[in-house]
């Protein structure tokens, strides 16, 4: 309800320029009130991209002893425990334990390095075998044939108090060269 | 530059240029900002008008912490409490936002008071103002409601244990009580399903209508015009008047900056606790609600058994309807406050009685020593999570095994034949299906093994058409296929 035209304004119409730096005045003072709320704001919604992604933990594969004289690759399944922003799970993931000679042995990843899926030990063959799209890898994992572009992937393992531990991890798919990933 | 549409003094122009007025082409967003700057208030700007934008202000900031909250939060049981604990305790800042959020309820409790207060004082409801004063009551109501349907959200044992005495109030309403308590609760227990339903009302459906009822008290409040001091007539304002802009707006911002700043202080140094997870089967937990519920709380103990009807539901029934009704009921154009000692005076005897409930209730807990020993107990045990590292929340582990490994050596035999013959391309890895095949996996119940060893080999028009190729696997290898495609699952 606007009051009547003649009645005089109760206070001189500021001047334009007035107008203008109490607008920048407010502008500044609600800029510091907003930036009260915006910056933990904006801490608070990019968390998850600057806390740094966990070091692939280690997970136990057996006693070494079984290991140590085995005359072709064997399949084991190792629990990986995955922490995923409040919770953690466990996901279960498949490796071989391939012998080098004498002795010596390393861990390979089931994961293929073509598209992921689960390579198989066919030892009927002494080969392993992509079951998806066919690729071959000769019995210490090198890159015989078909659509892989790599040799299957090796992962880190050690031997702490009798028990072969190896670190789980994925690699990029389809490159030449082995990256990890996540 | 004078414009034909808005013919406002030269004075009353802002300057504008540039993109402005190419938006001001397109919007007209001069005018609406001219016709929203140039409000005219009676008798000018004044320290005692600043509350509505406050709550406006507040609001605003409930709104967006409220959709930050929500980036981590999972209305389960299962889940929410652990969900806020990693807010409170891992993610950057998430302490001090849920807390800005917890008190920021409490400040908009205060500032309604104030805004009531100050609308009663000054006979602001006075002069076709009826509507803008309705619309103010479901507002308050509104608020009561979303400080009590968030209450529940942190599944702590406070939350849970205040709501479970709050909904347990609901079903003392006469005939209806007892449905209308089961459809708030999700069941006659207080459960998962109370938690989804408390966060679907604070979130979606409150919010919903809180801002439907703000944009149309805003409008009632622009349409009757700002009433201005108490000696000025209600309907015909006579004293000279002061734009919005810029002083009153001024007042606003700083009564809005030193708010969120008093609020933001709070938050930062006396960040809200987060109790233990609810136990549900706690029997000697003492829930108490938040302190403005508390003189409530305290009444319906004064009231409980054979004066509830009358305590519980009629007389706050009647109280909240008389409320409602006062700009119907105190019509005359007089709003000088020690003229109107009706009002006046009811609505401080209301605030004394209160308040004064409340303390009853603040000295009640403290004199008696059973429980003012549990409290400070339960105090503590919220000092004492807080405290506590945040624990991550394992997960069962992964129920399907990769399947490299089986004991049955017939199933073994038929995985390695599934993984050399081409069927794992198609049907996936597991036999869990792709794109170009059905999943194998529960194919055994559909299938007796003789039934599928003969689709093995004698493919049916639809598996041909799919492009299934001839199995050609003697005996033996056919029954371990069958065997192991038997156990997936
Ligand atoms: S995924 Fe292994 S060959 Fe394609």
């Amino acid at each position: 309800m606007p009051a009547p035209a003649h009645l005089p304004e109760q206070m001189p119409v500021p001047v334009p320029e007035r107008r203008s730096f109490l607008g920048l005045l407010l502008a500044a003072a609600g800029g510091l009130v907003s930036a009260t709320l915006a910056i933990p704001l904006m801490r608070f919604a990019t968390f998850p991209l600057r806390v740094p992604s966990e070091e692939a933990s280690w997970s136990d594969v057996g006693k070494i002893d079984e290991f140590l004289s085995l005359a072709e690759p064997v399949a084991r399944t190792i629990d990986v425990k995955k922490i995923d922003g409040w919770r953690s799970s466990v996901v279960q993931n498949g490796v071989y334990i391939v012998p080098t000679g004498s002795g010596n042995f390393k861990v390979l990843s089931s994961v293929c390095p073509h598209l992921g899926c689960a390579v198989r030990w066919i030892g009927k063959r002494d080969k392993f075998i992509c079951p998806c799209h066919g690729g071959t890898f000769t019995n210490i994992g090198v890159h015989i044939s078909g659509p892989p572009l790599r040799a299957m992937d090796e992962l880190e393992s050690k031997v702490e108090n009798g028990i072969l531990k190896v670190r789980f991890q994925y690699f990029r798919q389809l490159v030449a060269k082995k990256e990890p990933v996540g | 530059m004078p414009d034909p549409e808005h013919p406002l003094s030269q004075e009353n122009q802002r300057p504008i240029s540039g993109w402005m007025k190419w938006l001001d082409r397109r919007t007209d967003i001069h005018s609406l900002l001219n016709e929203a700057l140039d409000e005219p208030i009676p008798g000018g700007a004044r320290w005692a008008y600043v509350f509505g934008s406050g709550l406006l202000y507040l609001f605003l900031s409930q709104v967006i912490t409220g959709v930050f909250l929500t980036l981590y939060y999972v209305p389960s049981s299962d889940h929410a409490h652990t969900t806020v604990s990693y807010i409170s305790k891992v993610v950057s800042s998430g302490l001090f936002l849920r807390s800005i959020h917890a008190y920021g309820a409490t400040a908009i409790i205060i500032l309604l008071f104030l805004h009531i207060s100050q609308t009663l004082l000054y006979g602001s409801y006075k002069g076709r103002r009826e509507l803008l004063w309705l619309s103010g009551c479901f507002l308050l109501a509104l608020m009561l409601g979303m400080a009590f349907t968030g209450y529940l959200l942190p599944w702590d044992q406070k939350a849970y244990f205040a709501t479970a005495v709050g909904t347990n109030i609901i079903s003392e309403v006469p005939l209806i009580g007892e449905p209308l308590q089961q459809l708030l609760r999700g069941g006659p227990q207080m459960g998962t399903l109370t938690l989804s339903r408390f966060f679907v009302l604070h979130v979606f459906v409150l919010p919903g209508m809180l801002i439907a009822f703000i944009a149309m008290h805003v409008f009632l409040f622009r349409k009757a015009g700002a009433a201005g001091p108490f000696k000025e007539d209600p309907v015909y304002p006579k004293l000279p008047t002061q734009k919005f802009y810029p002083r009153q707006l001024v007042m606003d911002m700083v009564a809005s900056l030193l708010i969120v700043l008093a609020l933001a202080l709070v938050a930062y140094f006396v960040p809200v606790h987060l109790g233990p997870e609810a136990n549900t089967s706690d029997t000697s937990y003492i829930p108490r609600p938040e302190w403005y519920y508390l003189p409530i709380f305290q009444w319906l103990k004064v009231v409980s058994g054979r004066w509830s009807l009358f305590g519980g539901i009629l007389l706050p029934g009647l109280l909240a309807l008389l409320f409602a009704a006062i700009p119907f009921l105190d019509r005359g154009r007089e709003r000088r406050p020690w003229k109107r000692p009706v009002v006046v005076a009811g609505f401080a005897i209301f605030v004394a009685c209160y308040a004064g409930l409340g303390a009853i209730s603040y000295r009640d807990d403290r004199t008696d020593q059973n429980v003012a020993a549990q409290l400070t107990r339960q105090k503590q045990a919220e000092i004492d999570y807080m405290r506590q590292p945040f624990q991550i929340q394992s997960q069962p582990s992964n129920p399907v095994p990769v399947a490299l490994v089986t004991a049955d050596p017939l199933i073994a035999k038929g995985t390695a034949i599934f993984a050399e013959q081409p069927c794992g391309g198609c049907h996936g890895d597991r036999g869990e299906g792709t794109t170009e095949a059905p999943a194998l996996i529960g194919i055994g119940q559909k299938y007796s093994s003789n039934q599928l060893a003969f689709l093995l080999h004698h493919r049916t028009p639809q598996m041909i058409k799919g492009g299934m190729p001839p199995v050609d696997l003697n005996q033996a290898d056919t029954d371990a296929l069958v065997a192991y495609l038997r156990s997936l699952k």
